[in-house]
This record gives structure tokens, sequence and C-alpha cells, in this order.
């Protein structure tokens, strides 16, 4: 099962590796599960990888993984490969599905809540453990399959977000409002996303450096499902509570950490949640030049 | 399998359509230049008015060149001269409008033609920038081209 995890990760690093001397910096949110109205610059390529730990009630702990090509394709438009998996402790260690998702910034200009589409092809099996967005009535005790019997179960799943984000003063205020449909005949199921978050300091330093307050950005999040078509509302949905905090580094690396605590009985009791991303400028043009494109 | 055929397939997909896209960023880079200048023009009044904050702070021109070079350098070129995605900053047309209208762009981008919105830079790291932006001045072979053609 190391050895799985190991070669997801390598992957992760060697696309790093291959393209680490053209780092951009980006102000990275600290969010893991909320968005903001922020997309990637174009022709950036953001190379993310993210963790959760979860505590599991009844049955083993698990750790959940997967690795983000976050790829700004316009101003407006922003394209994201996800690649997933988890180890279950004392079962085993797998691959568990692709996710393709695409934001759309419909607004030409800042106003005071700005909107943007979000549309995902979910492509997993049963074994999902990411916790990437909780939707419909997802409760924790949906992990205690063993892997070998969830894995059988394939989801192809459209899911769509409304993203309304603001910024005043430097605070961000996000709100992500969800709607997921299984294509399997699924009824459509709904969750929700709320986060704030700011940057210790707002203005910068004269100075280049790592561990200025302005590189450093904290906040809270708070998640859970809303139930499904049939029965809406908050009865048998789990919901959480995630502290935020974002590291940014000017070398263009940026780490994340939000420990999350389930907020009633169907919830996990803890999440530990932590990643690394690294974002390679001017992505597009250099594959460009790779297929031969110079001008 | 099928999972792992899926993600090379929607890779291959995104690598040769980022290929297109940026040969698509070229296309349009040159009308972009003179329309992302035009877009100075519609700042409205009252930002145009704003007065920069950061207008007597001796630090902000330092603060605000190691924002330029981690966010605005890749386009628009590490002196500012402009690039093949993004205009020239040290242009008659930047250097003249007023403080708010460079802060006016910056918050609000040009994103229909390629320019991100930077309000998720805290407001004073946008002034800074503008502070910076400000300091470099008309290049001279922009104020040339005045010369020759005002």
């Amino acid at each position: 099962m190391i050895a799985r995890h190991t070669l997801f990760l390598t992957f992760v690093f060697s696309l790093i590796g291959l393209f680490a001397t053209f780092s951009a910096r980006g102000q990275e949110s600290p969010y893991f599960v909320t968005y903001d109205h922020y997309l990637e610059e174009p022709g950036n390529l953001e190379v993310e990888y993210f963790s959760t730990f979860g505590v599991q009630h009844g049955g083993n702990d698990f750790h959940a993984f997967w690795a983000e090509l976050e790829y700004g394709a316009t101003a407006w438009w922003t394209t994201e490969l996800y690649l997933d998996g988890q180890t279950t402790f004392g079962d085993s260690t797998l691959f568990t599905g692709v996710r393709w998702e695409n934001r759309f910034r419909p607004l030409k200009h800042e106003h005071l809540i700005n909107p943007v589409l979000y549309v995902e092809y979910v492509n997993k099996n049963g074994a999902d453990k990411i916790l990437r967005e909780v939707e419909g009535h997802d409760v924790g005790s949906d992990f205690l399959t063993p892997n070998s019997v969830a894995r059988k179960e394939h989801v192809h799943e459209l899911e769509f977000k409304l993203i309304l984000s603001s910024t005043f003063k430097g605070w961000n205020v996000s709100e992500n409002m969800i709607a997921a449909k299984n294509l399997s005949n699924e009824p459509w199921e709904f969750g929700y996303t709320l986060g704030t978050s700011r940057p210790l300091k707002l203005a910068a330093s004269a100075k280049r450096c790592s561990f200025c307050p302005q590189n450093f950005t904290a906040g809270i999040e708070m998640y859970g499902g809303l139930g499904d078509r049939h029965s809406f509302g908050l009865k048998d949905t789990s919901q959480y509570l995630a502290p935020v905090a974002a590291w940014n580094l000017p070398s263009g690396w940026t780490f994340h950490v939000s420990p999350g605590f389930g907020l009633n009985s169907n919830s996990h009791g803890f999440l530990l949640r932590w990643g690394l991303s690294y974002e390679i400028a001017g992505f597009g043009e250099r594959v460009s030049h790779l297929f031969g494109r110079d001008r | 399998m099928k999972g792992c055929l899926a993600a090379l397939c929607i890779s291959a997909t995104l690598a040769a359509w980022s290929a297109l896209a940026s040969q698509d960023v070229d296309k349009s880079a040159k009308s972009a230049k003179s329309s992302v200048y035009s877009e100075i023009e519609k700042a409205p009044e009252k930002a145009r008015a704003k007065r920069n904050p950061f207008e007597q702070n001796p630090d902000a021109v330092a603060a605000g060149k190691n924002l330029f070079e981690q966010h605005c350098a890749e386009c628009h070129g590490e002196a500012a001269l402009g690039g093949k995605k993004a205009p020239s900053l040290r242009a008659v047309e930047v250097q003249s409008a007023t403080p708010g209208a460079v802060f006016w762009i910056l918050t609000n981008g040009v994103v229909r033609r390629g320019m991100p919105v930077w309000s998720k830079l805290p407001e004073p790291q946008r002034w800074q920038l503008v502070s910076y932006i400000k300091s470099l001045g008309v290049a001279s072979s922009e104020a040339a081209d005045v010369t020759k053609n005002p």
C-alpha cells in the first residue's frame, strides 16, 4: 500500500520538478473545500497534493489523498483534473477516481458579490474518501464498507456549484451552493460550504521574506450536506467546522493545513487535512513550445 | 484500469488543448495591447480620483517591486516593457493615468482580454504595486514614439 501512495507522490513531484524553474507566487486561498471567485492566472498550471486523515467511528481510520492539476485556460475559465486515492489502515490502498472540474467567471468586473459557475464530472468508485465536498446524506458510517466491496460500486456524477464570493478590507467571504446528480438515476443531492479568511497583514514588506505575516492567511470554513430532492434539510446529514491556514512562500510553494471537527454524530469526529501546491508560470506557452509552436 | 485510461486521455487532451490555447494568446496579443490601454479610460471618475495612500511611504516602491516580480513580471516583463501576453506598463497611457485609474485596472482586470482580476491581493498591496509602476516612468522608446507621432 505504501508503494501505491509513493507512486502517486512521485507523479506529483516529478511534474513539479520538470517545470520547477518557472515558478510564480500565487496568493493562494487557504480553503480546502470552499471556492472563492479567484481563478488561476491564464497559462499557469498549479500542481497540488492534498491529504485528509480521518478518524472513523467503529472502523479503521483512513488517509485519503488527491492530486490536482489546475490550469488557467483564460482569465475567466479555469480547468482542473483530480486524481484521487485512499489508504484505509488495516485494509488497503487504492486509486478511487478521476474528476474534471471547470470554473467560469461570467462577469467582467469586480462587484460586491462575485459569482463563479462550477461544473464537474466525477468518475469514482464507492471507496472514495477524500471528502472534497459533502452532499446529500453523506455520513461517516458510509466509510465502514471494506475497500474490496466499496471499490465495486462505480459512480458517475455531475456536480454543479454556484460560488459567491466577496473581498472587503482584506476579508474574503465565500459561499458555495452545491447540487450533484449521480447519473445512475439517483436523486439530486445538495450541500453547501461557507468560508471566511484574511491575510495576517495586508501591506507587503519591502523585503522579500518567507516568514512575513502577509504570507500567511488564516480563516475558517463550514460545510455539510443538505439532503436530496426527496428530503431536503439538515436531517441525517453530516456537518463540519474547520479552521484553515495557508503559508504562501515567495518561491512559489504554498503549504495548507486544516484541522476539521464533526458537528454532529453523523460526521467524522476529526479530520486533519494538509496540502502542498506549486504554481508553474507560463505552463501553456512552454507546452506549446514542446509541440513546436514557436513563433 | 478504466480510471487510469480516462485520466491519461483527459491529461493528453488538456496538454494538447493548452498548446492551442497559448497560441491564441499570442494571436490576440497585439489587439489586446491597444484594448488594455483603452480600458484605463473606462475607469469611473470616482476611481480615478482616488489618491494613493502609500504616496508618501518610502518603502512602498520597494514592496511594490517585490509584488511586481512575483505576480506581474511573468506577463509584463521584468522591466515592465511588455511581453507576448501583456502590454508595456511604461507606455504613456499607463504612466499618464492617475494612480486611481491604475488601481482600478488592477482590481478589476481586463478579464475578457487575458488580464486577471488582482483583488485577491489586499488593497494596500495593490496600492504598493501602483507606487512601483508609477515610479518606473515612460520608457525612452515609448517617449520617442510619442514625439514621432504626437
